[in-house]
């Protein structure tokens, strides 16, 4: 069964170059080749996933070469919980752009596909030179999706996308050399087990490498200072592609909770938590940051992208902490984020589709069709991503109050979370009045050249996403019940590494909690 | 040895940097292309400077270079080629479409970044 793990990467890689070669002048076989995997992908992540839970960390070989030395899949709870995030977001993705976003651009599909590989091997590999070249697998996709059906403004967002993701990974590079140069290793696992033996006289040369590596995950998590690209991307990509970009900044989320607790984590010795306290503070200012976009947002998609910025803002803060009950809520709050920024995003889309010439921006005009439906879509929406009861939002920015109780920093992170809430309803607040209310005492009738007639599959699609938000809430026991285990599995990292390195493996104990814990 | 490769790596960054600092679409690019070559050189290094060494392990070597910084060089050229065609590309059609080189488009005009179509 644990060979399983690489259909994640192999199945999207297969269907989409086929999709490419076979059949690229024939719509409907691409979508139907599109089907394929995204079914494919959830039935087997599903199964990876119950998997991981029974018998914990598992590695696959790539080509059976013997660790460290070939490149390694790792399959544990938190990547098999990422890959079923992705699988279940790019199914309704799929949905959504089967209707009629797939026919402005000629490949949509075929880059679908090498988007779902990169994400998907991002979150299983266990070697960070893979990591990079995995990265550089999705941003290739998604420079392609970014631009699809393109126009100027979106050009130009796109130019500054690519310019900052090619900055990132020039430094990625340089942050992994200097790794390497200090460890003589590239596999995650051996990393943990070779930090803590670095000389004194090589720690300046590793901790540079490692804070380096932290500055290009926070650029892919959109965190304050290097959050500018965010906003003018997400805001100006398409739609779907924009709800698909919601596990992107998770990815960056991932991998610093991946490398910064198996390598610099609790058994590092003179680098453990090596960014705790850096990653506090930026965390709080990318939740103002956010939040404030949110209330100074022009456009109602910039809006949703500024809300984006502020989710992970309190995701971070909660991984910052680096204990396993902040873990977990953080992780709880990363699913409620990223069902919630996509399903806002798709949101904003039917609100832009029937504005005609008004577009997205948060003005008065005349009323929308369908304006009933979609405002409860919206208020679902807002309601989520400003977590309020009674969705999962709520629940997961509890658990993260109640996980910072003991934090030194108490004080901080409670005024922040709970003050930049009060931010977000009033942003919202104000776009969903302007948007609904205000439009409907506006005399005179929109022109739109779209959506004439009720689009099922698009409010259908937005409808499910928010359906994923419910079912969050009302399984949140049993949800909840396998975060605390996989973050238990994170801060013991003697699992991951035997089931890398070998079983007989020793293992340094962990030695220290993080700054912030108590 | 080690003083020419990385004074020279540092003066490659340093104008990599800067390049990639200006407005416009086409130092940006060079500016970037300079970055990367800095990265595989820096790569390289990783190694430790070696030479006339085998990256092979051999009976009768002496001596030994690090074969992987190599690998990884190869992989980070390859990809740093295809994302400067990509970044070339899209640096022209942004010319034509929008009508200017400017990374911000143009200087003091209106963005109307709400507009998804």
């Amino acid at each position: 069964m644990g060979n399983w793990m690489i259909v994640p990467v192999v199945l999207p890689l297969i269907v989409g170059a086929l999709t490419v070669l076979a059949v690229r002048h024939d719509l409907i076989l691409q979508r139907v080749f599109s089907a394929f995997t995204v079914v494919g992908l959830l039935a087997v992540s599903i199964a990876l996933v119950f998997h991981a839970a029974h018998t914990g960390p598992e590695m696959y070989a790539l080509g059976n070469w013997p660790t460290p030395f070939g490149i390694v899949l790792v399959l544990d709870r938190l990547s098999a919980m990422m890959v079923l995030l992705t699988s279940i977001l790019a199914a309704i993705v799929w949905f959504y752009a089967s209707r009629e976003w797939d026919k402005r651009g000629k490949h949509f599909h075929a880059l679908f596909q090498f988007q779902l590989m990169g994400i998907n091997g991002a979150f299983l590999t266990g070697d960070f030179f893979n990591l990079f070249v995995f990265f550089e697998v999705l941003l290739i996709a998604s420079y392609g999706l970014m631009l699809h059906g393109a126009g100027g403004e979106r050009l130009k967002a796109g130019m500054q996308y690519i310019i900052v993701n090619l900055t990132g990974s020039s430094l990625f590079l340089i942050g992994v050399g200097l790794i390497y140069s200090v460890t003589g290793t590239l596999n995650m696992a051996d990393l943990a087990l070779k930090v803590p033996l670095v000389p004194d006289s090589d720690l300046a040369l590793l901790k540079a490498g490692a804070l380096i590596l932290f500055l290009v995950f926070c650029i892919k998590a959109a965190m304050v200072p290097m959050h500018f690209w965010l906003p003018g991307t997400y805001a100006n990509a398409p739609a779907p592609v924009a709800a698909l970009f919601a596990i992107m900044t998770k990815v960056g989320a991932y991998s610093i909770l991946r490398l910064y607790s198996l390598a610099f984590g609790g058994s590092a010795g003179d680098l453990s938590w090596l960014v705790a306290p850096y990653l506090l503070p930026a965390a709080i200012v990318t939740l103002v940051v956010g939040m404030v976009g949110v209330v100074a947002a022009r456009y109602v998609t910039q809006m949703v992208a500024f809300a984006v910025v502020g989710s992970m803002g309190t995701l971070m803060i909660s991984i910052s902490l680096f204990t396993p009950a902040s873990v977990a809520a953080g992780l709880y709050y990363m699913l409620h984020s990223t069902f919630a920024g996509a399903a806002l995003f798709l949101i904003a889309d039917l609100i832009i589709s029937r504005r005609g010439q008004f577009g997205g921006s948060l003005h008065a005009a005349p009323e929308i069709r369908q304006s009933g439906l979609i405002a409860a879509l919206f208020f679902m929406g807002a309601i989520a991503m400003a977590s309020l009861p009674p969705l999962s939002g709520f629940l997961g920015k509890l658990q993260i109050l109640s996980a910072s109780q003991n934090s030194p920093h108490m004080i901080w992170i409670w005024a922040v979370i709970l003050g930049t809430s009060f931010l977000n309803i009033i942003g919202f607040g104000r776009a969903g009045s302007v948007l609904f209310w205000k439009s409907s005492a506006i005399e005179g009738d929109i022109q739109t050249a779209s959506d004439q007639t009720f689009p099922h599959q698009t409010i259908i699609a937005a409808g499910m996403m928010l359906a994923m938000l419910v079912a969050l809430t009302v399984f949140a026991g049993p949800v909840t019940g396998y975060l605390h285990d996989t973050s238990a599995e994170l801060f013991d990292t003697s699992g991951y590494i035997r089931a890398v390195m070998g079983a007989d493996t020793p293992v340094a104990e962990v030695t220290t909690v993080a700054p912030f814990a108590q | 040895m080690e003083f020419l490769v990385a004074s020279s790596i540092g003066l490659l960054s340093a104008c990599g940097v800067y390049m990639l600092l200006r407005g416009r679409t086409f130092p940006v690019v060079i500016g970037l292309s300079l970055l990367s070559y800095a990265v595989n050189v820096f790569l390289f290094a990783m190694g430790r400077l070696q030479v006339d060494m085998p990256p092979i392990l051999s009976d009768t070597a002496t001596g030994y270079t690090d074969p992987l910084p190599q690998a990884l060089v190869l992989t980070a050229i390859v990809i740093s080629f295809g994302m400067t065609a990509v970044i070339v590309v899209l640096a022209l059609r942004t010319y034509l479409e929008i009508g200017n080189d400017h990374v911000d488009g143009l200087p003091g005009e209106p963005t109307d970044s709400g507009e998804t179509k």
